[in-house]
Parts: structure tokens; C-alpha cells; sequence
């Protein structure tokens, strides 16, 4: 096809609609494409590339090393209190900020989404602050014995205020928009406040309580600068995967870092995956409840 | 008495929306709350189930104040506009949900729903959910969910608002047919003046916040209080008249001053069939021209233009149409034979007022 030609069909486009010509199209579409290609999916392919590059062996070695067993351990364990504790808040606050008018509503929607907006080392150092030796609770804290700071208790203050807007930024418009005639049908015929809840809120936001939480997941797994101020990064106690990958980078073995990186990356293409699947479920069902709903409201004709 | 509404008014922050509503529903009763939207017919309806709290007054189910009530033990079955359905359990999910909730036992959960499948008509549409339905089949399914744990009233809002227009007069039928058999006290709101005609017992008219009149479908269309109701409730002719010489006029028509004095106005109105037409032109005193015939089954309505320019409303039936000889551009000679004062300078409402000695036909079509 030649450069009129192209022309000509973009000019016989934007007459039919108001449609860019084509050359202004794919002009977009190539940057677009190129972009992520280099900044998103070759860096990605480029760590198991360098991953394997001392091969299958020596990837299993790094991958089995005691201390990268202690980070994988530590890493699951912080996501699996994180994420639940997180869970329980998102539904929370969002059922009261939908379902809810109170005073202070817009004030409790900033602070969900402070945690977005603050750099996570900044987040790390408030608790280093709060529960720190030379912190406001410190000396409290260091008279009866309990350590937060350098252990795994701020590890998990940390992540959860990292990753504390997850959930709840998910539910907010979803349980807005499912609007209350359901639960208010509930109500008529009997059920209490947390019968509604369970019975007719939960399955109908269930897809995107899901994505919430797998999003929330990754980022309590991936969390470096918040993890990095609190943990001490004490090799075997303290070390998350992160953190064991920094550390890892720096010494002599180039394949080694990339080797538990893959683990990271592995887990960020699984959850864009899960990610997929649950906005194509969940779009479905809000067509279907368009389709019983708002569909048959539209051909309601007003009479005269 | 099953329902009782004692001077009860509900206010949205600074907005009011119904004020001061008195009226009650007899046991057995299927009521319609009729009027434009935003009347506050769908608050009334809201707050007898306990959706919305009354800003003032008393409400009473059964003799039993429930204000203080929520909406779990008012013992009210609800039916949306919306249906509401719940989106992801199947039909018997559905039915058997307000059952399950109230701890009835399997067995006669299954046997509760498995009558109301029968009473409703819903054969084998137990185990499909709500997208996979047909508009009426999801309003019967709303209404055999509201029924399930046998309420003392059902309450439904706007319950044909959403199916189209064939499928609309079905379930109208099939909504009087099911209240014949039950028996159950029903209050429906409705914007369609037709609709609530044909089905209701007695009907609730609103506008902005107030109870304009309440009474059966006949006594509302053949004795309107007022004239939003008048308008509101069937086709209605309105004319200002201004009182010159001890008669009321306008245009070429004339009326009595009924006491008025000169200068003074008044409005009336009349039904199109108080308005008697004939081709012959010497028959009745006054003279127009048929500007267009609208076909509403049995009965026509016509569209008169006088000489002055002034157009009125009149019906007649198919038969009278063709004996007469009737067509569009025709000249017609006609009577009017009732009206109603609707207000006047300085005085009240009036009854309404004969010209000739005619009983109005009862009502029917095209109203």
C-alpha cells in the first residue's frame, strides 16, 4: 500500500466518523507498542534470560540456598497476615463509605489513599519513629521486651500500611454502583445487617474482591522500600524476597539476584493472568445484571 | 383497618416530600398510589415498609404503630421497580430466601415455594437465575419472593413500570385476578392513570407532597376535587370565562355567571362526552368544524374547532360516528351538556352543573 493510499483511506474514514486519519493511528498504536516493548517486556524476558544464564543448576542451587528459603518463607508469611487483615479493613471501610452518609467520609477516602501517595521509604521511617528505640513507644516497647523494629512485626506494619489502599479502592465504586435494591429487598423480607451482607454484598462483588486482593497480594510480596527501612536485613531473619535480591545483587554471583527475581516476575505475570480473568468474569456479571436491570429500565416508555 | 397513615409527613433534609398524608386501606383492599413522579407517591409507599422513617406522624399496620419497627419485622412484602432479583441464586434461591432466613424448615420451605411456583405459573423455571428470564417472568418471581412468608400487606412500586406495553396489560389482569384469589391488602404506586382505573379498588392521587383526593376510580373520574385531578385523571376540556352581563364567556360560548359579578373569572371543565356532537347543524346551538378523529377502539375522540379558533374535546361511539356520517373537515353542531366549576375569584368549588338533564355515560374506554 502506498503512502496515498493510506492517505486517501484515512481521509474516506475521518468523513465517515470522527475517526484520526490511519497514519495518525498506527503512528500511535507503533509508540505504544514499542514503549512496553522495551520497558516493560524486555526487561522482563531479560531476567530469566539472565536468570539461566549459569543454567538449570545453578538456578536451582540459588533457588534452594537456606537463606533465600528463610526470604521465601518470611515473604509468605508477611503477605499471609497482610493480605487478610487488609481484606477485613477494605470491606470495612468501603461497606461504610457506600452504604453510609457520616461525617468525615471524604476525610476517611484521603487517608485510604494516602499510602498511594507517600514514598514508601518515608512510610518505612514513620514507624521507625513511632516504635524505634529513640521512638515515641520505644522505650516502652523495649521495657517489656517486645521488638518490633528489626523484626518481623514491623515487616508486617510496614507491608499493610504499603498496601492498605488495595482492597478497599476496589469495593468502593463496585459496592456504589451495585446500588442497594437488592439488599433493601433482603431487609423486607427478614434478613439482618450482616445476613445482607453475606448473602447478597459479598457474591456480588466477590470478582472484585478478588482483584483486590491479588493486587494487594503482589505488592505485600514486592514491597522493597518500606520492608527495606524496617527489616534490619538480618541475612536468614529478617531478609524478604526483595530485600534477599538486593543483597544477592551485590555480592559476586551476576545470576544469582536474577535467579530469585524470577520468582517476583513469576508471580507478577500470574497475577496479571488471575488479573485478566477476573475483570473479564466480572464484567460479564455486571452485564448480566445490567441485562435484569437497567436494560429493562431503559424501555420503560413514560405514557402520557 | 390494615393500613393507617396519621398526618404523616417526611422531609429529605431540607426538601420536603410528602406533607401531611392522612388516609387508610381496609383489609383486603388493592389500593393504587397514583400521580406525577417526584408526588411522593413511591415515599408513602417506602415508609408503610419501613424503607424510610416519617418525619412526622404515625404509621399503623394491623392497628399496630410501626414506627418504631424496622423493616425486618413489619411482616411486608416488597416488590422494586427494579425487581431486584437476586443476581446470583436461582429462582428457588430466590423465593426461598426471606424462608430461609426466618428459619422455616427445609421441607416446608420446599413446599411454600413449590405452591407459589403453582399459584405464580413459574413451572420449571426453579433452577435458572434472573438474566435468563423474560421481563414478566422476573416480576412474577419478585412478587412470589415478596408473598413467600405470607405477609399482612404487599407493597409493590411501579410494578409494570418495566415490562412493555402487551406484556403490561397481561400482567394487570393477572395482578386483580391474583388479589382476587388472596385477598391481600395491596397498595401499588403507579404514574399511569390508566393503569390504576382499570386495576385498583380505590385510588391515592398525589402531587408534590400532598394527597389531592382519594376514592374509587369512578368517584375520582365523574367528581375530581380539584383541578389536578381533573387533569390528571382522563381527558378534561378547561376553559377560562370572564363574566360580562351577568354570563360567563368565552370566545363564542356562554355559560351562567352562577352568581359571579362582572369582570370576574372562572374556571370550568367537562369531559369530552359532556360534549353531545351532530352533523346536523341546526340540532344544537353552537358550531365547529371536526378538525381529527383519534380511533381509541369503541369509542372516538374528536377534536372541534370553533369558529374563534378555540379547539375542544369530544367522544363518541363507533356506531353514532358512522350514522351521523362523520369525517374530518366536516361541520358539526354541539351541545355541552355537564360541567364542573374548578375554581373561582372569590368563591368555592362548585358541584357539577347540568346544562341539560343527560346522566353522563359510565366510564370505559378512551377516558
Amino acid at each position: 500500500m502506498t503512502a496515498s493510499q493510506t492517505q486517501q483511506e484515512g481521509v474516506a474514514k475521518s468523513q465517515r466518523s470522527t475517526q484520526e486519519p490511519a497514519l495518525v493511528k498506527w503512528l500511535l498504536i507503533t509508540v505504544a507498542i514499542l514503549f512496553s516493548v522495551v520497558f516493560i517486556f524486555l526487561p522482563i524476558i531479560n531476567v530469566f534470560v539472565q536468570a539461566f544464564s549459569k543454567g538449570w543448576s545453578h538456578y536451582w542451587q540459588v533457588l534452594t540456598q537456606p537463606d533465600t528459603h528463610s526470604a521465601i518463607r518470611l515473604t509468605l508469611l508477611v503477605a499471609a497476615i497482610s493480605v487478610p487483615l487488609n481484606v477485613v479493613f477494605g470491606v470495612a471501610a468501603s461497606w461504610a463509605i457506600a452504604k453510609f452518609e457520616f461525617r468525615g467520609k471524604s476525610i476517611l477516602l484521603t487517608f485510604i489513599d494516602l499510602p498511594f501517595s507517600i514514598s514508601p521509604v518515608v512510610s518505612g521511617l514513620m514507624f521507625i519513629l513511632l516504635f524505634g528505640v529513640n521512638g515515641l513507644f520505644g522505650s516502652w516497647l523495649d521495657a517489656h521486651g517486645v521488638k518490633i523494629i528489626f523484626a518481623i512485626p514491623g515487616i508486617v506494619l510496614a507491608t499493610i500500611f504499603v498496601t492498605f489502599p488495595f482492597v478497599a479502592r476496589e469495593l468502593i465504586p463496585l459496592m456504589q454502583s451495585t446500588g442497594s435494591d437488592q439488599e433493601q429487598v433482603a431487609m423486607t423480607l427478614g434478613a439482618s445487617g450482616w445476613q445482607t451482607f453475606w448473602h447478597i454484598t459479598l457474591p456480588s462483588v466477590k470478582w472484585g474482591l478478588l482483584y483486590g486482593v491479588i493486587l494487594c497480594n503482589a505488592r505485600a510480596m514486592g514491597e522493597f522500600g518500606a520492608v527495606s527501612v524496617v527489616s534490619g536485613h538480618i541475612t536468614g531473619m529478617t531478609d524478604t524476597l526483595p530485600l534477599r535480591i538486593e543483597k544477592l545483587y551485590n555480592e559476586f554471583d551476576p545470576a544469582a539476584p536474577f535467579a530469585v527475581a524470577s520468582l517476583l516476575a513469576l508471580l507478577a505475570l500470574v497475577t496479571l493472568a488471575l488479573k485478566t480473568v477476573l475483570v473479564w468474569k466480572s464484567e460479564r456479571d455486571e452485564r448480566i445484571a445490567q441485562q435484569s436491570g437497567i436494560a429493562l429500565r431503559l424501555r420503560t416508555a413514560p405514557k402520557k | 383497618m390494615s393500613i393507617e397513615l396519621r398526618n404523616v409527613s417526611k422531609q429529605f433534609g431540607e426538601v420536603p416530600a410528602v406533607n401531611n398524608i392522612n388516609f387508610s386501606v381496609q383489609e383486603g383492599e388493592l389500593v393504587a398510589l397514583l400521580g406525577p413522579s417526584g408526588g411522593g407517591k413511591t415515599t408513602v409507599l417506602r415508609m408503610i415498609g419501613g424503607l424510610e422513617m416519617p418525619t412526622q406522624g404515625d404509621i399503623f399496620i394491623r392497628g399496630q404503630r410501626v414506627n418504631d419497627v424496622p423493616v425486618q419485622k413489619r411482616n411486608i412484602g416488597f416488590v422494586f421497580q427494579s425487581y431486584a432479583l437476586f443476581s446470583s441464586m436461582t429462582v428457588f434461591k430466590n423465593i426461598a430466601f426471606g424462608l430461609k432466613i426466618k428459619n422455616w424448615k427445609k421441607k416446608d420451605r420446599e413446599n411454600r415455594v413449590a405452591e407459589l411456583i403453582q399459584l405464580l405459573e413459574l413451572q420449571g423455571l426453579e433452577k435458572r437465575y434472573p438474566h435468563q428470564l423474560s421481563g414478566g417472568q422476573r416480576q412474577r418471581i419478585a412478587i412470589a419472593r415478596a408473598l413467600a412468608s405470607k405477609p399482612d400487606v404487599l407493597l409493590l412500586d411501579e410494578p409494570f413500570g418495566a415490562v412493555d406495553a402487551k406484556i403490561r396489560q397481561e400482567l394487570r389482569q393477572w395482578l386483580v385476578n391474583l388479589h382476587h384469589d388472596l385477598k391481600l391488602t395491596t397498595l401499588f404506586v403507579t404514574h399511569d392513570q390508566e393503569e390504576a382505573m382499570e386495576v385498583s379498588d380505590r385510588i391515592v392521587i398525589f402531587s408534590k407532597g400532598n394527597l389531592e383526593q382519594i376514592g374509587t376510580p369512578r368517584e375520582i373520574y365523574e367528581q375530581p376535587m380539584n383541578e389536578f385531578v381533573a387533569r390528571f385523571v382522563g381527558v378534561m376540556n378547561i376553559l377560562e370565562l370572564e363574566v360580562q352581563n351577568g354570563v360567563a364567556r368565552r370566545n363564542e360560548l356562554e355559560f351562567p355567571a352562577h352568581g359571579s359579578a362582572a369582570g370576574q373569572k372562572m374556571r370550568i371543565g367537562f369531559r369530552p362526552y359532556a360534549v353531545q356532537v351532530s352533523s346536523d347543524l341546526t340540532a344544537y346551538r353552537y358550531h365547529a368544524v371536526l378538525r381529527h378523529t383519534y380511533f381509541l377502539g369503541v369509542m372516538l375522540r374528536l377534536e372541534l374547532v370553533l369558529p374563534s379558533g378555540l379547539v375542544l374535546r369530544s367522544r363518541i361511539s363507533k356506531e353514532d360516528y358512522s350514522r351521523f356520517g362523520l369525517a374530518d373537515g366536516k361541520k358539526v353542531s354541539f351541545e355541552i351538556r355537564t360541567y364542573r366549576i374548578l375554581s373561582r375569584e372569590g368563591g368555592l368549588l362548585g358541584d357539577e352543573v347540568a346544562t341539560t338533564h343527560e346522566m353522563p355515560p359510565s366510564i370505559g374506554e378512551g377516558i
